[in-house]
């Protein structure tokens, strides 16, 4: 594949390595978070870590979407979808996402509820389209690379006049979230020296966004493309940064990030949606500014209008740890939970629950090595 | 973040949209959000919507950015 | 004046249904029976007309297998449900290093269901059965009211025999075995996928949907005694049967992502999807594993057979309480290859 295979070339790797490893002084640490879920799980699944020298430890951010969406949303979706006039359209993700009392998309589906798995927000528009009797209610969830696609799914239900299509807008965003891990004041938390910036959501709100990080926070963002490689460059470019006691906005990413971003999306997206004045996210909780809802001249796609939703605040589990987690302060095998009684299978909290949160990845991928190092808590399968 | 792929736009269609290629696995995909797409052109495909051209010449430099790391990596 | 037909008029297999007739047992069963069923299996077993057949045992340790196919969509490029059903039974008693010898299918067809259909699906089945000379010698059929299957489900069972000397079995791996793969992974699911609903992607991509009782007889030819136990990851792809021959065992594995042949189209629609190979369901693929000693032999007679031609070395087997199946990435770093409890779902994170 052109332009992916290039970025996984283990040869390459293991030369950058030992150019991060000649590079990175010994009498320090780096932490560096990547934000970006895409991130941790490519970490995980090339085994990036193991290429690093001891003294690098990457720390996983809460950029999973659907590890951040409340349990209470969840729940609206699923009495959304138990209306028998409701088709529910949402993306693969969300399917096993527990809800409350071990509910799930999944299991609601199997109850007879009309839910569907698609691809695209395009394949949403083309069942209200061809099902006109069916109100069709799209779950949408996701970062600013994710938004676009369902600012241009309204605009095509403007174009087909459909009066049967509304979203279920759960779209959060990125900057709001760094802001809040950077201001956050745990007694554990460890301080991060830099932040390995999305790829994709970068595409779409370019590198300026990050600009206040330098500025008022003094952290370095290198904004890394999506493959091993490019995080591993990322990495080398953060390590010369703090080296050089320098805190700049940089780009890894330049094939495909530009400064300014997509004008285009950026564009639709003001349009259409506004900010909320505050948003909870699982583990981190309310944050301002930080999600979207969509402007009142929208308000015929709202789903949340349309059918009166009232998001009940649902709790997590108070031995969960994920909000340390998230936040970088703690890590997957420090939390009693893990690999006793949450598990890819029964999630409890919101790291687990997607294959890029940090204890899912790290279950998935990273429970040998605490074998190796004779650390205790390795979960059972 | 989410998993986007690069693709290669193999014909163009009406309103928008065009056939794009992944190793001969053709999609189609919505071009709305990007001016002035060519056949030939890889994009960056997200939930069958192109977010971003990829820039050939950015691309090369990066690739050859790594290498010139990854030389010195190899000495040291 | 007409021939009088005992079983009624022939059945309109272009344009004609499945009713509940069909299942009742009755004449409308029998002209089934007969229009499908026999004319596509034919055999002297199935002439002989009865509800069960008697056959004649060599002697030695007996196999014995039943399976349930379910697979939507029932047409896939590359094969269908009845390929599948006849391959997929055939191939648990190739596991057990056997000769299947018979089949038996049953059949649970849904009201309503096209006649053409399960024509076509019949024909797939007795194609595939004489291909695999292991005859199709009993069955049975059911109808069931529209709505309470989905399309036809069919359900197998085989027999075979197991040559002496040979023990197979998932709890023999041990530390220093060798792990081989017969060929690339991740093609069957693929290309059932790609007909699903709501993920329309264009591929070239076909079912590996095969027959491996030959493969095996020839590297049970080469080196029997040499090989531990054989499996082909079937539902949850190689991760999962690799991760249920470590607990079987209690031993570890450890295998290179680079030995791991994946063909380009696959890849990329694992790309495109967000799936791991790894879980993603093949046909006609096994795994072997086997005493080191012999790993050159086995392969060069795999790859010497059509349908083990890309087999590989793609691992081994350690020492490791906790059951790990751990891997090697293409890129050098380390990982484990989980064991999935559910399905493999397409993601956009």
């Amino acid at each position: 594949m052109k332009h992916v295979d290039e970025y996984r070339d283990g040869k390459l790797a293991r030369d950058l390595a030992r150019r991060i490893a000649a590079e990175a002084r010994a009498d320090r640490c780096y932490r560096f978070m990547e934000f970006c879920g895409g991130h941790t799980h490519a970490i995980s699944r090339y085994g990036v870590e193991d290429l690093l020298p001891a003294n690098i430890r990457m720390i996983h951010g809460p950029g999973c979407p659907v590890c951040v969406l409340p349990m209470g949303r969840i729940d609206d979706a699923i009495s959304l979808a138990k209306r028998p006039e409701v088709t529910l359209c949402t993306y693969g993700d969300l399917m096993r996402v527990p809800g409350s009392n071990g509910s799930s998309l999944l299991k609601t589906k199997a109850a007879g509820a009309d839910i569907r798995m698609v691809y695209s927000t395009l394949d949403a528009i083309a069942i209200a389209a061809n099902e006109p009797e069916r109100q069709v209610v799209f779950f949408a969830i996701g970062f600013e690379t994710t938004t676009p696609p369902t600012a241009m799914a309204i605009r095509l239900a403007q174009k087909k006049r459909l009066t049967n299509f509304t979203i279920f807008c759960n779209h959060v965003l990125t900057p709001s979230a760094i802001q809040k891990i950077l201001e956050a004041s745990d007694p554990d938390a460890v301080e991060i020296d830099g932040f390995i910036g999305p790829a994709h959501v970068s595409t779409i709100i370019g590198t300026t966004p990050y600009q206040r990080f330098a500025t008022e926070f003094h952290k370095p963002v290198v904004v890394a493309g999506f493959e091993p490689l490019d995080v591993v460059q990322a990495i080398l470019m953060l390590v010369r940064q703090v080296n050089e006691s320098r805190a700049e906005i940089e780009n890894q990413y330049i094939r495909a990030v530009s400064a300014e971003g997509n004008r285009r999306a950026l564009a639709e997206i003001a349009d259409i949606f506004e900010t909320r004045e505050s948003f909870e996210w699982r583990g981190l909780g309310e944050i301002p500014d930080s999600a979207l809802r969509l402007r009142e001249p929208y308000a015929q796609f709202d789903a949340e209008r349309r059918f009166t939703i009232v998001t009940r605040p649902a709790r997590d589990n108070p031995a969960c740890e994920c909000g340390a987690i998230l936040r970088g302060a703690k890590r997957p095998r420090d939390c009693k939970l893990f690999g006793a009684a949450c598990t890819p299978e029964t999630p409890m909290g919101a790291c687990m629950v997607s294959s890029e949160g940090s204890c899912a990845a790290y279950w998935a991928y990273g429970r040998f090595r605490d074998r190796e190092t004779g650390l205790q808590r390795v979960g059972a399968p | 973040m989410c998993l986007a792929i690069p693709a290669r736009v193999i014909e163009l269609l009406p309103d928008e949209m065009a056939r794009v290629s992944l190793d001969g696995v053709v999609v189609n995909a919505s071009v709305a959000l990007l001016e002035d797409v060519a056949i030939g052109d890889y994009v960056v495909l997200h939930v069958g919507y192109a977010l971003a051209k990829i820039d050939e010449d950015e691309a090369l430099r990066t690739l050859s950015l790594l290498r010139e790391a990854a030389l010195l990596g190899a000495d040291a | 004046m007409n021939k009088y037909e005992p079983l009624g008029r022939k059945l309109d297999l272009r344009s004609g249904r499945v009713d509940l007739s069909h299942g009742s047992g009755g004449r409308a069963m029998a002209r089934l029976i007969a229009d499908v069923f026999h004319k596509a299996f034919d055999n002297e077993f199935l002439r002989a007309g009865n509800d069960q057949s008697v056959f004649d045992i060599a002697g030695g340790r007996m196999v014995m297998t039943t399976d349930g196919y379910v697979v939507s969509p029932l047409f896939f490029p590359g094969g269908d449900i009845g390929d599948l059903a006849v391959n997929g039974t055939i191939n648990d008693i190739a596991m057990a290093g056997a000769k299947p010898l018979y089949m038996s299918a049953s059949f649970i067809i849904e009201e309503g269901f096209p006649l053409a259909d399960l024509a076509r699906i019949a024909q797939s089945m007795g194609d595939a059965s004489r291909a695999a000379n292991v005859p199709i010698i009993t069955g049975d059929t059911k109808v069931v009211e529209r709505g309470k299957a989905d399309g036809v489900f069919i359900s197998t069972s085989c027999v075979g025999v197991v040559p002496a000397g040979l023990y197979l079995s998932g709890d023999r791996a041990r530390a220093g075995d060798i792990i081989l793969l017969s060929g690339s992974i991740g093609d069957h699911g693929v290309a059932v996928m790609s007909k699903r609903e709501n993920l329309s992607f264009e591929t070239q991509v076909l079912s590996d949907t095969a027959a491996l009782h030959d493969l095996v007889a020839v590297m049970v030819e080469a080196a029997g005694a040499s090989i531990r136990l054989m499996r082909d990851p079937t539902r949850g792809g190689l991760a999962a049967t690799l991760n249920e021959i470590a607990h079987q065992s209690r031993v570890g594995v450890r295998i290179e992502e680079a030995s791991v042949s994946v063909r380009p189209q696959v890849a990329a629609a694992c790309e495109l999807l967000g799936l791991d190979p790894l879980f993603v369901a093949n046909e006609g693929k096994l795994v072997a594993f086997v005493a080191p000693e012999a790993t050159e032999k086995l392969l060069a007679a795999m790859r010497a057979h059509p349908l083990g031609q890309d087999s590989a070395r793609i691992g081994e087997v350690i020492e490791d309480e906790h059951c790990f199946v751990q891997m090697t990435t293409a890129f050098g770093g380390g990982r484990i290859v989980d064991w999935l409890s559910g399905e493999q779902l397409p993601r956009i994170c």
